[in-house]
């Protein structure tokens, strides 16, 4: 193979914050089994301490080190190099659709705030002086829930959608999907709060189903069909209220 | 740039206009098969409520869908916002329903 025989990577690092940046070239050795975390490891370690980037778990359970590598989102400790190489060449960026605090480090929190603002958390139903409530794991809604609770919040599906490139204020497939598993959680009350919450202007019904959420998604989850989900119990809520009114 | 009104009032124009274009397409090539003149076409169509109805309602369904369709492109592609963006809604919607008006009509009435 000829990757085998290569002694050198040339990694191209987006560096800058906010006001703007450029791309910075290393090189940095190969070496066997190297993810894209491992070559911006060395590049900090050994070539330019003052390069700025987020990790944590190195195992992909964190959600911390997605970047974009080479155009496209990833996780970038479960990223091996050998995977995503183009010739020989690897760009290293920060993740898009969030602004840039330094290098390769963005700032989460428009992500969160929008977990918040589409209603992505615990309504009970009960307090905690009452019995556990036992759950039916076969049910169909406890099912439609459970494709969801993996994700660990990278946002890399975020980063993928042309959908919040264009409009920054759509919710996006992570903060949705989250919606749509609690709508689907027995332990959660207050469902039309969720419906609500995702039928605004910047909610559910903004999604092209263009799919690159599912596409790049590093657990296999599938955003796509959450919002899909979340369009036909609005689309359903929407007739039934019609009918109360 | 989409709520559920603006979601539901698209799918659901999008759903009555289905059946109409099949209705028009099937029609059309219906219609010619043995050569048709305007005249014989206006002699059909004027006065005819059915055909007042079916056009009617598909430019009535077109407007609305093609506005909102518009809109989302308008706001994500050349970031149009707010009060520009309500303008060219509406704006798109009632130019299409003003022309499409004026040909049901014209195709329709006596």
């Amino acid at each position: 193979m000829e990757q085998a025989e290569q002694t050198h990577l040339e990694v191209t690092v987006r560096r800058g914050n906010a006001d703007g940046g450029k791309d910075e070239v290393f090189r940095v050795p190969v070496f066997d089994n190297q993810t894209i975390l491992d070559v911006v490891s060395w590049i900090q370690q050994y070539s330019d301490p003052t390069l700025t980037y987020r990790f944590a778990c190195r195992v992909g359970m964190c959600g911390s080190c997605a970047m974009m590598v080479n155009g496209k989102p990833r996780w970038t400790c479960r990223t091996h190099v050998n995977k995503v190489l183009d010739g020989k060449k690897l760009h290293i960026a920060p993740l898009r659709n969030l602004p840039v605090i330094k290098d390769l480090a963005v700032d989460m929190d428009p992500f969160f705030d929008k977990w918040v603002e589409a209603e992505g958390k615990h309504h009970p139903t009960k307090t905690r002086d009452d019995p556990i409530e036992q759950i039916n794991p076969e049910s169909a809604e406890r099912i439609e829930a459970n494709a969801g609770i993996e994700c660990i919040n990278c946002s890399v599906c975020y980063a993928a959608c042309d959908t919040v490139a264009g409009n920054p204020d759509y919710l996006g497939p992570a903060a949705l999907q989250r919606a749509w598993t609690l709508f689907n959680d027995a332990k959660n009350e207050d469902k039309q709060t969720i419906l609500d919450a995702v039928s605004g202007t910047s909610g559910c019904h903004n999604c092209h189903s263009m799919g690159s959420c599912t596409h790049y998604c590093p657990n296999d989850l599938n955003p796509m069909a959450a919002v899909a989900g979340l369009k036909r119990e609005t689309a359903k809520s929407f007739f039934r209220r019609r009918k109360n009114a | 740039m989409l709520d559920l009104r603006l979601y539901m009032a698209q799918r659901i124009s999008a759903m009555v206009m289905a059946p109409l274009v099949l209705g028009h397409i099937a029609v059309m090539i219906y219609a010619i098969q043995g050569g048709l003149s305007t005249a014989e076409i206006l002699s059909r169509t004027q006065g005819s409520v059915f055909w007042f109805l079916f056009y009617g309602l598909f430019v009535v369904a077109v407007s609305i869908h093609a506005a909102i369709g518009l809109r989302v492109i308008a706001h994500e592609w050349l970031r149009l916002r707010g009060a520009a963006l309500a303008l060219l809604t509406w704006g798109i919607g009632l130019v299409l329903l003003f022309m499409g008006a004026r040909a049901v009509t014209a195709v329709t009435l006596l």
